[in-house]
């Protein structure tokens, strides 16, 4: 049996580690570093490829989105440009700049793309993020105590947290925390605990603080002035000439009756009704299309680490950690949600959380090609495999948030070794083929 | 951060107005959105367009490239670093700039000699295809001639030390200042001198241009005990040396011997590579902007405070710029030094003396 881990929670609740010899703890660190070494060699042009069109995409759509708002007032286009725009700026937070700043793509020696040199879209500066993210999440994925992701400090997800009056209102803020999820992210950066222990010099605080300020002012630059201000002057533009043309047409057939008519049409055109009325249409399809990437991004995030599936760890279970023991809680402290290939692409690939956690580094586009492997270990060593569709995944965390907001709880029913097929789409297999032509055309 | 390209020269009113729709494309720049249609237009770095490749020998190529923007200029012998992306991974390599400077159609040229071990050079000479976008950097070097011009003048090469000393003898052609110089170059066989036919064309052309072809294979090995025989006059002419290192020692030794060494000068090509045993380390410059700090031991051990988070390779805060140098990672024994390319600071020890940027 392996050293340092517990059989079985207060709870009751098993530990998959515990059941484990140190000998194949061992093994599997090897299995897991292999792969990774394995994918690491093989990295080349298509994914250069894929990240550089991914990259490409977002940024026409980014302007697509754009320019659609150039009509705002028409509701069709306030839908499409919304939903355009809503789609760019998940792509760019998720598959782009998260993986990005992870250092995914660091081997490519690239001078922009390339975790030391990327910003995102965002309120959380690039260096808080990696701070709080990379860092203490990743290394410290799911103990209690140690990462703060369990919660955001703010929310009582696991049954292990003590309850406080003040989850009573968990519900309500939980939605809160949906619509207004990247200022929630940069707060969170901030790190209260450590500001209120006096951990964190004050210095530091402040040079955040400012970081976000900073941040937050582009961004109601760029969605809530500058575009809006543009599509206004465009559209009022537009307006003004279709006008001025449709009088002077009418002007020509000369009739004094027009004549007069067209002086009460000239007083009817108002530009600056017109400049208004798109400037808020733009903005408020702008502030739609924050709002719906921070309710999907919050979605993904939170199906990462707090449905029923995920196990959580004490300090002193990984006080003596192993390589092969941090692999495997990394393994069954994450989540995965099943989807279709454009589901993966547009989550950012943390529909493949598993594989992510085991691998931060990995460009996320092979997150899917690696990932029956990892159920193949998984299934050899008895090993869970967290997985499930979104809603599934998704109806237990909120399931979870209700609950846990009343004292007491307790962890759901685990789900066990992993059974499943190694391939658990048509996806995966088509995304398997793939990577084996590609390999052979090398 | 990884290596980028030189800044490049851009217009004052093109550079205004970009800085004026950033507030629409922040945080990304302007130039991030231009590039997708034409990736020349970045100002992010200075980028060119390979417009021709032509072999000059069986392992040498001429690539022709156009820069983006307005070509900064260069002196006559200096070298600029290239930035190409080969499988998905971007390579820096200094070459000697082949063209002359000012060229009337504001292209520049490099000639790469084939090493057959290497990355980027096969890719040049072998998958190079015009229309490729590579980074340009800074360029540097001050293997150039002086000013004013010296009378006389002996250049000695051998085999792709040709490449900078091409670019000089072109620069004196334009100029029509190639009165009174003399080439010895080395290479294996007729065939095998880089810029054969265009040197020879000079020499018809330049009654004051001499040039000596020293054909290896069948005339053996130039030594510089030959120089009284090859240019008796040797010690009164500034001399401009450029190729493989032992031939350069040598020629210092007997130009310290013979003759004034300052009237020597000289451009060395040798890779900076590590000859430390494996697992031996090495000394380590920590550079950061406004100091360097030198560490036989471990930066942090050195009492330099580092960026760190996981210190397992996960986080990439640490992340360094390798400056000169080789590393090792610890994770697998694996050895790799690109000049600019990215380090994780606590999974990688020295190869050798490395330079670091953090």
């Amino acid at each position: 049996m392996a050293t340092g881990y517990r059989t079985h929670d207060e709870n009751g609740v098993a530990n998959p580690l515990s059941k484990l010899s140190d000998e194949q703890l061992a093994e599997i660190g090897k299995e897991f570093d292999e792969l990774h070494d394995e994918v690491r060699a093989d990295l080349g042009d298509r994914d250069a490829r894929y990240i550089n069109g991914i990259i490409a995409l977002q940024r026409r759509l980014a302007l697509i989105g754009r320019a659609e708002l150039f009509a705002s007032r028409s509701k069709p286009a306030w839908w499409i440009g919304m939903a355009t725009l809503s789609t760019a700026k998940i792509l760019e937070n998720m598959e782009i700049g998260h993986n990005v700043m992870h250092g995914q793509w660091d081997w490519m020696n690239h001078p922009v793309i390339n975790s030391r040199a990327w910003d995102w879209d965002t309120a959380s500066t690039a260096e808080a993020w990696r701070h709080s993210h990379n860092y203490i999440h990743h290394t410290f994925t799911n103990i209690l105590g140690k990462d703060r992701d369990l919660g955001y400090e703010i929310m009582r997800i696991d049954s292990h947290q003590s309850w406080h009056p003040v989850y009573l209102l968990q519900p309500l803020y939980n939605v809160l925390l949906m619509l207004v999820f990247e200022w929630g992210v940069a707060a969170h950066d901030l790190d209260f605990t450590a500001i209120r222990a006096g951990e964190k010099p004050m210095s530091k605080v402040r040079e955040e603080l400012k970081g976000m300020a900073g941040k937050g002012r582009l961004q109601i630059q760029k969605d809530y002035v500058a575009w809006p201000a543009l599509s206004a002057a465009l559209s009022t533009a537009v307006e003004a000439g279709l006008h001025a043309l449709a009088t002077r047409r009418r002007s020509r057939a000369g009739a004094l009756k027009a004549k007069l008519r067209r002086r009460s049409q000239r007083s009817e055109f108002d530009a600056l009704d017109s400049f208004k009325r798109t400037y808020l249409a733009t903005l408020k399809a702008n502030l739609w299309a924050n709002v719906v990437r921070n309710v999907w991004s919050n979605a993904i995030i939170f199906c990462g680490h707090f449905p029923d599936q995920t196990y959580v760890f004490s300090q002193e279970e990984v006080r003596d950690e192993q390589p092969g023991g941090r692999y495997v809680r990394q393994l069954i402290g994450a989540a995965n949600i099943e989807g279709s290939p454009l589901f993966h692409v547009m989550s950012g690939n943390l529909g493949y959380q598993v594989e992510h956690h085991l691998y931060p580094d990995m460009p996320s586009s092979r997150y899917g090609e690696i990932a029956p492997r990892v159920r193949e270990i998984c299934k050899r060593y008895g090993l869970p495999y967290n997985t499930g569709p979104f809603f599934k995944q998704w109806g237990t965390v909120q399931r979870t948030i209700l609950r846990l907001a009343f004292p007491g709880g307790k962890p759901r029913k685990k789900p066990g070794p992993w059974q499943g097929e190694t391939f658990i789409s048509q996806g995966e297999r088509e995304l398997a083929m793939a990577a084996d032509a590609a390999r052979s055309s090398d | 951060m990884a290596e980028t390209g030189a800044k490049p020269k851009v217009p004052k009113l093109q550079r205004a107005a970009l800085r004026a729709v950033r507030a629409f494309s922040t945080p990304l720049l302007p130039d991030d959105y231009l590039e997708l249609i034409n990736p020349l237009w970045s100002t992010r770095e200075l980028r060119g367009r390979i417009e021709r490749i032509d072999h000059v020998t069986h392992d040498a190529s001429t690539v022709l490239i156009k820069p983006g923007y307005r070509w900064e200029g260069h002196e006559a012998g200096q070298y600029c670093r290239i930035g190409v992306d080969i499988r998905g991974v971007r390579h820096w390599r200094a070459y000697s700039l082949t063209s002359e400077p000012d060229r009337p159609d504001g292209c520049i040229s490099i000639t790469p000699k084939l090493v057959e071990s290497g990355v980027v050079s096969p890719y040049l000479v072998r998958h190079g295809r015009p229309g490729a976008i590579v980074s340009l950097g800074g360029v540097e070097g001050d293997f150039v001639l002086p000013d004013p011009l010296p009378e006389k003048l002996l250049f000695i090469s051998a085999g792709s030390g040709i490449t900078p000393i091409m670019s000089m003898l072109r620069s004196l052609c334009r100029r029509d200042r190639l009165d009174d110089a003399v080439l010895i170059h080395s290479a294996r066989t007729p065939d095998d001198v880089i810029f054969g036919g265009e040197l020879r064309h000079i020499a018809r052309c330049f009654p004051g241009f001499e040039l000596h072809e020293q054909h290896t294979s069948t005339m053996g090995r130039f030594a510089a005990e030959h120089l009284d025989e090859l240019c008796p006059d040797w010690r009164e002419r500034e001399a401009f040396a450029s190729g493989p290192g032992d031939m350069l020692d040598a020629l210092t030794e007997h130009w310290e011997r013979e003759a004034d060494v300052e009237r020597l000068c000289m451009e060395r090509f040798q890779p900076k590579l590590g000859t430390a045993e494996v697992g031996e380390g090495g000394r380590i410059n920590f550079v950061s902007r406004d100091c360097v700090v030198e560490a036989d031991v471990c930066g942090e051990e050195a009492g330099l405070e580092l960026p760190f988070g996981c210190r397992e390779g996960i986080c990439h805060t640490c992340v360094g710029t390798l400056r000169t140098g080789r590393v090792r990672d610890l994770r697998n024994g694996q050895v790799c030094g690109q000049d600019g390319q990215s380090v994780r600071t606590c999974i990688n020890a020295p190869e050798g003396p490395v330079e670091i940027e953090v």
